[in-house]
C-alpha cells in the first residue's frame, strides 16, 4: 500500500475521523482521555489509534508515564497539495482559456 | 488539575522525505535552501547552543510594510544532521511578539527503507495567537499555511527540486 492509501483507508472510517476530530478540538491527549464517551473497548479504540498512527495522521509522544497522541495534518496537507491544488489550477487555466476564447471572439 | 483536563499546548508535525537526513538538515539550516520553500524567509542561523538565529523578511512582505526581521531565536542543541533545538519567536507583529520566545525541536532520523522522517515539535505555552497561526489557521487571510504546509513544501523541494508554486 502507498501513503495515500494508507491515509484514505484510515480516513474512511467514522470512529477514527471522529478521533480525529476530538485531537483537533484538543491536542495530545492520552488514550484513556480519548477512550471515554466511546461506545468502544479500550482494545478496539487502540487498534483504531494504531491504523491511524500508521497513516501517519496521528503521532505519539512520551510525556513522563504517559503516551500522549497529536493530530498530525502533514498527510492532509500533501494530498491537498497535490491534488486539490492540481484541480484548482486546471479551474484557473480553464477560466483563462474561456476569457481568451470569449475575446477572440468580440 | 488532572492530567486528562490538562491542556497540551505543544503541537507536533512528522513528514516522511525521500532524502537524506543530512539533505534536509541542509535544506533547514543553509539560507540557499530553506528560502525556498514555505514562508520564503531566508534564515540564518549560527549553529552553536547560544547562538542567533534570524529569518528575514522576504520583498513580498516588505513591500506589504514588513519588517527586516520575520522572526528570531536562539540555537539551543545542535546535534547535525539528526537533532536541533531553538527558541522561536514571530517577530512580524507586535501582539504575536508578546507572547514571547517558543521551542522549536527539529528531528530527523533515518528508516530502514531508505526514507527519513522527520519531525518537528513547537512548544507554544503561552502562545495562543502564535499556536493559532503556526498549525495554519490564518491561511485564508494570506498568513500561510503554518508548519504543515513549510514541511509539504520542503518535501516537494527535495523530492522533485521545484518549490510547490513554481
Amino acid at each position: 500500500m502507498t501513503d495515500d492509501d494508507l491515509v484514505f483507508k484510515a480516513l474512511a472510517d467514522p470512529t477514527r475521523r471522529s478521533l480525529l476530530d476530538r485531537l483537533f478540538e484538543r491536542d495530545g491527549q492520552t488514550l484513556t482521555a480519548l477512550e471515554s464517551n466511546l461506545e468502544m473497548t479500550r482494545f478496539g479504540v487502540m487498534k483504531h489509534l494504531r491504523l491511524l498512527e500508521e497513516a501517519g495522521l496521528i503521532v505519539t509522544q512520551k510525556s513522563g508515564r504517559e503516551k500522549l497522541h497529536f493530530l498530525n495534518p502533514v498527510p492532509i496537507r500533501l494530498m491537498h497539495d497535490r491534488w486539490i491544488s492540481k484541480y484548482n489550477e486546471r479551474q484557473v487555466s480553464a477560466l483563462a482559456d474561456l476569457k481568451r476564447e470569449l475575446e477572440e471572439m468580440a | 488539575m488532572t492530567t486528562i483536563e490538562s491542556t497540551v499546548t505543544t503541537q507536533v508535525y512528522r513528514v516522511y522525505i525521500k532524502a537524506t537526513p543530512d539533505a534536509i538538515w541542509e535544506a533547514i539550516t543553509s539560507p540557499d535552501w530553506n528560502e525556498r520553500y514555505g514562508y520564503r524567509c531566508r534564515s540564518e542561523y549560527d549553529l552553536q547552543p547560544g547562538g542567533s538565529f534570524v529569518a528575514y523578511t522576504n520583498d513580498g512582505m516588505r513591500a506589504m510594510g514588513a519588517p527586516d526581521v520575520a522572526v528570531d531565536g536562539e540555537v539551543v542543541e545542535v546535534d547535525p544532521p539528526r537533532r536541533l533545538v531553538q527558541t522561536w519567536r514571530m517577530a512580524m507583529n507586535d501582539g504575536i511578539a508578546a507572547e514571547g520566545f517558543t521551542r522549536l525541536t527539529y528531528e530527523i532520523e533515518p528508516t530502514p527503507s531508505g526514507v527519513t522522517k522527520l519531525t518537528l515539535t513547537h512548544e507554544l505555552e503561552g502562545a495562543p495567537m502564535l499556536a493559532q497561526l503556526v498549525a495554519g489557521g490564518g491561511e485564508t487571510e494570506g498568513a500561510g499555511g503554518g508548519w504543515p504546509w513549510v514541511l509539504s513544501g520542503l518535501k516537494t523541494l527535495l523530492e522533485t527540486g521545484s518549490s510547490l508554486d513554481d
